[in-house]
């Protein structure tokens, strides 16, 4: 199966199906909807509610419920969580040092999914911000199939965590029936020589894609990284990133403010220094332009060209 | 002698003791725990919640929230006194090894959330009521507040998503004393009086002297049992400071410190036992 689907429908779909067989389950939105929410509403109504433009009390009802024994999933423009983050960091990290909370923030429009939306829905700062919280586990799937993951790893472990989905169609990256283990933090998509593409989200689509045109002028790897906290395991992504001499990390979100290349900065400086890192994502401004996303990239020299530039060298 | 002698004796107890642990640890905010003594001697010394001190997690109990975290230290020796923890742990109130912090958080058995940020507890509050009707619990959720914490939005968030939800185990205390941090509430946003406003969130609202047990069983007692689908507030009228009269004069009362040789003048000259 190839078809083109949004990480939120798989996950709705998927939720779906959980909650007929957990009774435990509960979906909390800030009013944002979707067509496979329907079902939920309507057949799972007793574990449903529209908190309203509220995403301050989201997070507050989410961990009152969570303390009661719920495993909870909440549902909102990925941007608009930032309006909750002291509850998210009061409850969600700082109180699960005595007791975690099973709460999982779905974080809908990563990025620029909503790129005709304008900057105050551009979710650029997310990974920066839910990194520097201990506790919360951040999640970046890069397509659907991964995605739908997220629901096994709410119900098999503790605590909370935020799951930053894109917006838009994408295809699947994973076979349906081969998916990948999300506690496993990242997947090598491709080995390859010389340099390595660390990408994760939206970005790892652009990557494939530049590597795809670009054929056998450049045999570059390339990494999935869809566990964006500090909760994978050192020593397996180093040993992936090991054999290239250039490491190229590649978000959609600012760089120099904590994020993906910070992360891998901060691993390899120590554990293998040498290595030549190039960062690419949002230059740390805001974009005041509607446009298609690919727009958006080269206005932040980390689209199509940019990557392409950097695996060939010119 | 009867219960609401009983629990003046028991809150003037309560009194000096939140005085002594200031004492210890300076940074407790004195007067914002002054002022809710009697709402927590009541609460839990009324005859009406139900916990299990060897089990603070215990499924039959009733919740407490602490929402106005940093004036609740008044539950250090009430719960202490019940078997929640060895008293022997108040002398090292804010200390490294004790888990008696300035401001009482979670690590406390028998508080249930960590609340140094005010305009949380409400709406955890609501999640955890919502959860008990689900579970077809018949335990109640009781939130403590103060006036200025009314100020945050999201507790509004909570105020208007309790009423629409019908979470009649919902009972919040609203310990009214009427001055936050930089003075008097009514100098900095006018928002009393706040029965009004919760009442037109459609709350059932009971106004009480909330330092008087008397009043605060009775409403403590209606808020418990009445059938009604609205939660409940009791709004308790309280002093900053109460019983120690340089601070219920002061508006900047909040950030008042004493030292023990002055809590040692004070316990003898105005709160004798």
């Amino acid at each position: 199966m190839s078809a083109h689907r949004t990480m939120r429908d798989a996950l709705l779909d998927t939720l779906y199906r959980d909650m007929k067989e957990h009774d435990g389950l509960f979906l909390l939105s800030a009013d944002l909807g979707a067509p496979l929410l329907d079902p939920i509403r309507r057949d799972f109504s007793d574990r449903f509610i529209n908190v309203g433009i509220a995403e301050q009390n989201m997070i507050n009802v989410a961990t009152g419920l969570a303390m009661e024994g719920y495993t909870v999933f909440t549902m909102a423009i990925a941007t608009f969580y930032l309006r909750a983050l002291e509850q998210i960091r009061n409850h969600l990290a700082m109180s699960a040092t005595i007791r975690p909370v099973n709460v999982t923030m779905l974080a809908i429009g990563a990025g620029v999914s909503y790129n005709l939306s304008g900057p105050s829905h551009h979710c650029l700062e997310d990974i920066g911000i839910m990194r520097s919280l201990p506790n919360v586990t951040v999640v970046s799937p890069s397509d659907w199939v991964s995605a739908q993951q997220v629901l096994a790893l709410a119900r098999e472990t503790p605590g909370a965590r935020y799951v930053r989905l894109d917006g838009q169609k994408l295809p699947p990256l994973h076979a349906e029936d081969a998916p990948p283990r999300l506690l496993d933090g990242f997947c090598e998509l491709r080995r390859g020589r010389g340099l390595c593409i660390i990408a994760t989200g939206h970005m790892v689509h652009l990557a494939l894609r530049v590597v795809n045109k670009l054929g056998d002028r450049v045999q570059p790897g390339v990494i999935d990284l869809h566990i964006l906290s500090d909760h994978l395991d050192p020593p397996r992504l180093l040993a992936a990133l090991a054999p290239y001499e250039t490491l190229v990390t590649l978000e959609e979100g600012f760089i120099g403010k904590g994020g993906v290349d910070q992360m891998i900065n901060d691993l390899v400086s120590i554990y293998l220094p040498g290595k030549q890192l190039i960062s690419l994502g949002f230059t740390g401004q805001y974009s005041f332009t509607s446009g298609s996303r690919d727009h958006l990239y080269d206005l932040n020299q980390c689209g199509e060209e940019a990557l392409s530039a950097v695996l060939t060298g010119c | 002698m009867n219960r609401i002698d009983f629990l003046r004796t028991k809150a003037h107890r309560v009194r000096r003791e939140t005085l002594r642990l200031h004492a210890l640890a300076p940074g407790i905010r004195i007067a914002s725990c002054l002022s809710a003594v009697e709402i927590f001697t009541t609460l839990y010394h009324g005859g009406l919640l139900s916990f299990r001190a060897d089990d603070p997690h215990w499924e039959g109990r009733d919740r407490v929230i602490a929402s106005k975290g940093h004036g609740s230290v008044a539950l250090y020796p009430i719960l202490s006194e019940l078997g929640f923890f060895d008293p022997a742990e108040l002398a090292r109130v804010g200390t490294p090894h004790s888990f008696l912090g300035v401001i009482p958080d979670a690590l406390v058995p028998g508080i249930e959330t960590t609340n140094g940020s005010v305009g949380h507890g409400p709406g955890v509050a609501c999640g955890m009521a919502l959860g008990l009707k689900r579970k077809g619990g018949r335990q109640r959720v009781y939130v403590v507040v103060g006036d200025g914490e009314m100020n945050a939005g999201a507790v509004w968030e909570a105020v208007a998503f309790a009423s629409f939800h019908r979470l009649d185990n919902l009972i919040l205390i609203i310990d009214d004393n009427r001055k936050s941090i930089l003075g008097l509430q009514e100098e900095i946003l006018g928002l009393h009086p706040l029965g009004d406003k919760l009442a037109a969130f459609r709350w059932h609202v009971d106004d009480v002297d909330g330092h008087d047990p008397d009043q605060l069983l009775a409403a403590l007692t209606t808020a418990r049992d009445l059938e009604d689908p609205r939660p409940r507030a009791i709004i308790a009228h309280t002093v900053k400071g109460r019983g120690i009269a340089a601070l219920e004069s002061d508006p900047m009362s909040h950030v008042t410190s004493f030292s023990p040789e002055e809590v040692r003048r004070l316990l003898a000259e105005e709160l004798p036992p």
